[in-house]
């Protein structure tokens, strides 16, 4: 099955028209690099059999039910409308929005993605959307960097590590990392005594083991400092916790995934990054503007254009160039489909939920790793004498996906509002029997 | 139109939670924000008006023609689309472990075994979530490995007529860019190239075929002049869909490249995004690539192998831009060997015809036969009668189809850059072709009324120097 619309009439009229014998002879210049009979192995399919056996493969993946795993990726509700919105075929299969008198739909969903953004950071400026979360703090790192050293919290997520150290292979950078202390919080003794000459420092919030940083307070010693200040945040946090903002960061960032979209296995995912006003001439990525045409109409545009690749080249702030525009005009539709209220109202179910599973889990046998520390909605436990495996099979068993092993004894859970109290109860009975 | 925070009416919702049975918590006040985040608040039914206003002001391959150059804006299956809503999919996390997501590993792994066929490169990764994504990664793997072979290299050559991510991930990645004049077809100027290429050049930066359409007839040379001294040559995916089934940059000599799916393999590019920017390379960059990949065991089982310890790491987390893999792989199996072929030809042969017919009355500066695009160039339509190639694009848009893309390559003036696609009828062609030759013809009658295109769409042309002057770049928030 193809989707080209050629007959062979057509064929014979448009080759005659270019005045060749035949489509082959286009491609006389390259017939040489063919690899002979190499080529892609399969042949066509029917639509029919093409839908059975992709359908087969998804039917190998196990969707659980009951799930207590974050770390990264988060399973949150997503209303049926939000899907119904981000697969409108015009949003799907446009372009970018060079010509702006017929992307007004899509400049305007981004714009109002961008609003969305500045309201739960508090700060001035969101770009169109990153790569992933990951890429965003990446991308954050190197609009800071001037030579001093990078701070990294040991409370990042390990994947936004690894993607900031790759990042930093290109121009060069060094990362020096911020341990934790017991209570599982950024070491701001260590901060303090590493701050002087640090070109910026970036704090995951809550961090990965799902413990809420004094945001603020960190946020005190790096503006003193003068390092610049970067906050990764979970963005359904951001409907209860500081904002940025008011923490005292330079930038945002954050994996958008939460508002919206599916867990897919990974991606596609939304980065958002958002600065300080000071910071908007060398943002990196596509950012949408506000402007007027000749009749006063108001007009949304690719803006501030000089930063970007295609007009900079080698100068250009960073090479993206296509982003993640349908997955933050998604999230946006998800920001106005739950709403001002709403949003708070997911945010203290996941909390609420989180700090049942902890007591009742303590209840059954485990620790919690960092004690009384405040978190959000994702704890680590420690099982004396029972090892990490044996809990998450014996919760498997029961069709329950349990949280992160992230050491031998250690497991890093997660809720959202998707789970039931019956699930939550159902979970900790699974993993009090293993004791 | 208003803004959806215009449409706002405190109180409005469009969903709730069920009561959850379980106590109520409350952050510790120090950590807490001092005011809601300002949302929307609508009713549904409000929401999905305003969304479908939007909608109507947006423009895709399902509205009409969008032979933007260089871009690909081939049909999107809807096939590809229900694939990627499967719920084994859509629900599966990328932590829940190798086991109860054999489904999503086989496609992973199938997805990168097609694209090593179709290339002829032996090892990839689906990482990367866009084109320029791919280079940036490809480039710190080039990097990685002349580190490991204990040498540096500094330098990276790009042409003048590449595409402008190509220097921009180049010098993301750390090298000094060494620009080289194209030839006027676009093809390299390989006396030039014998010039620039020394011991401190790690790579050559090419498409092919060229920004001008043009496959690049020296490449067996340039490629053989690159590796004489030690470099490494990089492809360019962009352009992969004028030669997929046909010709395979394996083969035509070079080491790494990027393809994106988003382009040549039909997934929609979704107003900017997301795409998916492959990587693919040959055996001795490979324990450089990113991520954590898959492969099969001898039990017939996919697992995600650890990451080499020469690997750059990770470019992103997880492994892709998963749900876009999907779409591409249905599309892969769906038109097969002879299917992918079929479409490069098809490509081939609408771009040709379109070129040959809008050569009629538009100067087309490299009139040969041509691969997936072609360029032509308003230089002369704007000395004789004012009218640019902004001015032709903008009335196009009056016609209701999307124009091509302008001012690019750099190196023809006033260019116009045609790529049509191989799923396009001959009738649609001929329809743009006749909207284009009334408008040329426009401009030599009544070049003033083209300045003031287009005139159907709901705005005109914006005041962009006052977008950058002053920018306002979120609702509610004036410039200072």
């Amino acid at each position: 099955m193809n989707y080209t619309p050629h007959t062979e009439r057509d064929v014979a009229e448009m080759t005659a028209v270019i005045g060749v014998d035949g489509i082959e002879s286009l491609f006389k210049v390259c017939e040489a690099f063919g690899g002979g009979d190499k080529g892609l192995s399969v042949a066509g399919l029917s639509q029919l059999e093409a839908e059975k056996k992709i359908k087969a493969s998804a039917a190998k993946n196990k969707v659980w039910t009951s799930v207590f795993l974050g770390a990264g990726a988060y399973r949150h509700y997503i209303p049926p409308v939000v899907r119904h919105i981000g697969s409108n075929p015009r949003f799907v299969t446009a372009y970018t929005p060079y010509q702006p008198e017929m992307s007004q739909g899509i400049l305007q969903a981004v714009f109002e993605y961008q609003s969305c953004i500045t309201s739960l950071t508090g700060l001035d400026v969101s770009n169109a959307s990153m790569y992933d979360g990951a890429t965003a703090a990446a991308e954050a790192v190197l609009m800071c960097a001037d030579g001093g050293d990078i701070l990294v919290s040991a409370g990042i997520n390990p994947y936004v590590r690894s993607v900031i150290a790759a990042y930093l292979k290109g121009r060069g950078g060094k990362i020096t990392d911020v341990p934790l202390g017991a209570d599982g919080l950024t070491d701001t003794e260590f901060l303090k005594n590493h701050s002087a000459g640090a070109a910026c420092c970036i704090i995951q919030q809550p961090n990965y083991f799902g413990n809420i940083e004094d945001a603020k307070s960190i946020g005190g010693i790096l503006n003193d400092a003068g390092v610049k200040y970067i906050l990764h945040t979970y963005p359904i946090s951001l409907a209860l916790l500081a904002s940025p903002a008011e923490c005292g960061a330079d930038f945002a960032t954050g994996e958008g995934q939460p508002l919206g979209l599916p867990l897919g296995f990974g991606g596609p995912y939304l980065g958002y990054i958002a600065a300080k006003e000071k910071y908007m001439r060398k943002m990196t990525g596509r950012i949408v503007g506000e402007t007027t045409d000749k009749n006063g109409h108001t007009v949304y545009v690719l803006t501030l254009q000089a930063r970007e690749q295609h007009i900079r080249r080698e100068k250009a702030s960073s090479s993206i160039c296509s982003n993640e525009a349908l997955c933050a005009l998604t999230a946006a539709a998800y920001l106005a489909a739950v709403g001002k209220e709403g949003f708070v109202k997911i945010a203290d179910d996941c909390a609420a939920k989180a700090h049942y599973l902890a007591e009742r889990l303590k209840a059954s046998g485990f620790a919690l790793k960092y004690g009384s520390t405040e978190f959000f909605n994702e704890f680590v436990t420690v099982s004396d004498g029972v090892s990490a495996d044996a809990v998450l099979k014996k919760l498997a068993k029961k069709g329950i996906l349990g949280g992160l092993k992230i050491g031998a004894k250690e497991i890093l859970w997660c809720a959202t509002e998707m789970n039931t109290k019956d699930e939550i109860d159902a979970a900790v009975k699974a993993a009090k029997e293993i004791f | 139109m208003k803004t959806i925070f215009e449409k706002t009416v405190s109180g409005r919702k469009c969903t709730e939670l069920p009561e959850s049975g379980i106590p109520a918590y409350t952050l510790k006040a120090a950590c807490t924000r001092a005011e809601k985040a300002d949302l929307p608040e609508l009713s549904e039914l409000d929401l999905v008006r305003h969304y479908d206003a939007l909608s109507a002001k947006a423009y895709g391959v399902d509205s009409g023609f969008y032979p933007l150059g260089s871009c690909t804006m081939k049909y999107n299956p809807k096939l590809n689309e229900c694939a990627a809503a499967l719920e084994g999919f859509t629900d599966v996390h990328p932590l829940q472990g190798d086991k109860s997501a054999q489904g999503a590993l086989e496609v992973l792994y199938l997805l990168t075994e097609y694209l090593k066929e179709i290339t002829g490169m032996d090892d990839g990764t689906l990482q990367p979530a866009a084109g320029a994504h791919g280079e940036f990664t490809s480039l710190l793997m080039i990097k990685a490995y002349f580190e490991s072979k204990g040498g540096k290299r500094t330098k990276v050559i790009v042409p003048d007529s590449a595409h402008g991510t190509n220097p921009a991930s180049a010098a993301m990645a750390g090298f000094e860019i060494v620009n080289i004049p194209s030839l006027a077809d676009g093809c390299v100027d390989v006396a030039a190239l014998k010039d620039a290429m020394d011991g401190d050049v790690a790579a050559l930066m090419l498409t092919n075929p060229n920004t001008l359409g043009l496959f690049e007839k020296n490449i067996g040379e340039i490629a053989e002049t690159v590796h004489k001294k030690g470099g490494l040559l990089y492809y360019d995916g962009a352009n992969l869909n004028a030669v997929m089934g046909i010709a395979r940059p394996g083969d035509m000599g070079f080491d790494i490249m990027h393809i994106n799916l988003h382009k040549t393999f039909a997934t929609p590019h979704g107003g900017g995004g997301p795409g998916s920017g492959p990587v693919l390379c040959k055996k001795r960059l490979s324990e450089f690539l990113p991520g954590r990949r898959v492969a099969k065991t001898d039990g017939g089982a996919y697992a995600l192998k650890k990451a080499s310890p020469k690997s750059i790491g990770n470019v992103r987390a997880f492994y892709g831009n998963f749900l876009v893999c999907v779409r591409a792989l249905t599309y892969i199996i769906t038109l097969g060997r002879e299917g992918i072929k079929d479409a490069a030809q098809k490509a081939v042969l609408n771009a040709n015809y379109m070129r040959k017919r809008v050569s009629e009355f538009l100067d087309v500066p490299h009139n040969v036969p041509c691969m997936h695009e072609f360029v032509a160039s308003c230089e002369k339509l704007k000395e004789e009668t004012g009218v640019s190639a902004l001015d032709v694009a903008k009335a196009l848009i009056d016609c209701g189809i999307h124009p091509p893309t302008i001012y690019f390559p750099l190196i023809v003036h006033e260019a116009m850059m045609f790529e049509p696609t191989e799923t396009e009828s001959k009738e649609t062609i001929d329809g743009a072709v006749e909207m284009l030759r009334s408008v040329i013809e426009a401009a030599r009658t009544n070049p003033q009324e083209l300045k003031n295109a287009p005139k159907t769409t709901p705005v005109g042309r914006p005041d962009e120097v006052k977008a950058a002057r002053k920018p306002i770049v979120a609702f509610g928030k004036i410039p200072r």
